[in-house]
């Protein structure tokens, strides 16, 4: 994992963001992740552009439970391959957290962050400034700051290692 | 200070004594994927491992799309067969009469056993707890792993207790309290929650009814959701178990829960989930006359035979005046309908009858909705696009209610059909 600061702008999301509006089934069939970024939010009203227009770099800020609904790991690849460094949110689902985790996807987790995205303090398009190791968020449109909790322990070590896969590789190269 | 039903099971997996908030490493028991089982096999042959750790614990059973809808699928589900054959892998249900939808297999199989840890990967592999296991669902690299190293981590979840007690009352259903219960407590009320199910209107209930809470357990945000294993339970897995290595289990009186509901099932009433999330509740009577232009009796939630007969009672010498699509949850189910005459009644009311499978539930095949429709289902998702258009509507119903509005067109009260 990266400990630079991170730079980017921010496509701003509510609360219960199913993994349907994320990633719809219609691709379920789809088998490469590369492929899958085309299909981002495009079932979510007014976040049909995010596909076409996000850019890497940019970060997806959310309320709560943020990934509802399906096991599908497309609603990872989807936004892991578009080169959104970070999943900002209240609170995840918790197979979306795992399916993060596992793929070596870092998340925050931000308290306060769904009424204060209610309350417009953090804006679609606001240029953000995410220190990922302290966990600090700041909004330099409009100087805002938020403060994000990382994973811990085991979940901690997977990220580290790059996800669930090479975990298990290291962990058998090291016996 | 006594344990929670997923402290005991997890302990006894992870072989030490084990709270909320631990870590534990465990070999899961059953395995289950469905037409997912083709990009999992990619995945795991990244991991650099030739063979499965048991075969026998992997139960592959294809339902999502099935038979192939696009070349696509038939892609991945012939690769499946490939893998079926190379692995050994023991518990295969291909396209043919012994199949049906994967939870419901799970469970009329006999692989869905009190006291075991089992995973698949599909969200609502959760319907297991209705017969006393715990069982989640996994994404496909968590799924890859499990078949290469016969481990999994688990983070052990605090518990919320649902106590139910009462009758229903006549045109309610379980689907009807687990409605509610999202309704109220919304979709993330219980997240990385385990819910244990006590109460003496759990034990009256039917297996079936059982499974449809346990089932929607996910929507709420559970880790898992369970039953206790009572005499129902064992006197049904007995004859059909695939191991004996299930034991029942159960929380102590003294556990400690996170967060405790209490139901009386003669409060419940006739309810829908409005679209486009589970937790947007009315009771029937605030929603009665919208029009609806499909109906849908089908899903791992409700279709099994105790749902078909409770939609058949309302639609016996009766015409439905939207389409209708009925798919019974697996084979079994389907033949028990034929015997009972059920097929019958929904064909003489003018339903249309399709192979068990997911069908349309996640919009894949099978009745996708146009722009501007509404359907009436007995599934548990009404994400916004959820049956193939974003411009449809999805209310969520028991099998009366659906069965009922199929009737008028329009939602209606089982209650005034009954």
């Amino acid at each position: 994992m990266e400990n630079k600061v991170l730079r980017g702008k921010a496509w701003v999301f509510g609360d219960d963001i199913d993994t349907d509006l994320i990633y719809h089934n219609k691709y379920l069939a789809e088998t490469d992740p590369r492929k899958m970024p085309q299909y981002s939010f495009e079932y979510l009203p007014g976040k049909e552009n995010f596909a076409k227009e996000v850019k890497e770099g940019d970060f997806v800020v959310a309320g709560t439970n943020f990934g509802c609904g399906s096991s599908r790991e497309h609603a990872v690849y989807c936004l892991k391959y578009a080169g959104v460094p970070v999943i900002l949110a209240e609170s995840f689902s918790r197979i979306y957290y795992r399916n993060a985790i596992n793929n070596g996807y870092p998340v925050l987790f931000v308290k306060g962050l769904s009424q204060a995205i209610k309350d417009g303090k953090i804006k679609d398009g606001d240029d953000l400034e995410v220190d990922l190791e302290k966990g600090e968020i700041r909004d330099l449109t409009n100087g805002n700051s938020f403060h994000g909790d990382a994973v811990a322990d085991l979940e901690m070590d997977i990220m580290k290692a790059g996800g669930l896969i090479e975990y298990l590789k290291e962990k058998a190269a090291s016996k | 200070m006594g344990k929670t039903f997923a402290e005991k099971v997890l302990g006894k997996a992870a072989g030490e004594s084990v709270s909320a908030g631990q870590v534990v490493i465990v070999e899961p028991h059953f395995c289950m994927s469905h037409d997912n089982a083709a990009p999992i096999w990619g995945t795991f042959k990244k991991i650099g491992v030739d063979k499965v750790w048991k075969p026998d614990h992997l139960v592959f059973i294809l339902d999502h799309a099935i038979p192939a809808p696009t070349d696509k699928h038939a892609e991945n589900h012939k690769q499946i067969r490939e893998v079926v054959k190379e692995q050994g892998i023991r518990y295969f249900y291909d396209v043919t009469s012994k199949g049906g939808v994967c939870h419901q297999i799970m469970c009329e199989e006999g692989f869905a056993l009190p006291g075991l840890v089992m995973v698949g990967s599909d969200s609502h592999t959760c319907t297991y707890g209705a017969f006393g296991a715990f069982s989640t669902g996994i994404g496909r690299s968590e799924m890859a792993a499990t078949w290469a190293t016969g481990q999994i981590w688990f983070r052990v979840p605090e518990s919320m207790k649902i106590t139910v007690k009462g009758k229903f009352n006549k045109g309610v259903s379980a689907k009807d309290l687990i409605l509610k219960i999202a309704g109220d407590i919304k979709a993330d009320g219980a997240d990385y929650m385990s819910i244990e199910f006590h109460g003496p209107a759990i034990e009256e209930m039917s297996l079936a009814e059982r499974m449809t809470l346990c089932n929607m357990g996910i929507e709420i945000g559970a880790k898992n959701a369970v039953c206790p294993p009572d005499q129902k339970v064992l006197d049904f897995i007995k004859p059909i178990a695939k191991t004996d290595e299930w034991e029942a289990m159960w929380a102590d009186e003294d556990a400690v829960y996170a967060q405790e509901l209490n139901y009386d099932l003669g409060d419940i009433e006739p309810c829908v989930a409005k679209p486009h999330t589970v937790d947007n509740y009315a009771p029937i009577g605030e929603v009665k006359g919208t029009p609806v232009h499909q109906a849908f009796l089908g899903s791992c939630t409700n279709a099994r035979i105790e749902d078909l007969r409770l939609a058949a009672d309302i639609l016996k010498d009766k015409e439905v005046a939207v389409r209708t699509i009925v798919i019974p949850a697996s084979w079994s189910v389907f033949r028990q309908a034929m015997k009972e005459g059920l097929i019958d009644v929904f064909l003489d009311a003018g339903c249309v009858i399709t192979n068990p499978g997911c069908g349309p539930c996640m919009g894949n095949h099978e009745g996708i909705l146009a722009p501007g429709e509404t359907c009436i289902s007995t599934a548990n998702r009404n994400f916004k696009g959820r049956m193939g258009n974003k411009e449809s509507n999805i209310y969520l119903a028991s099998p009366m209610t659906v069965a009922a509005s199929a009737l008028k067109g329009e939602i209606s009260d089982p209650r005034e059909v009954l």
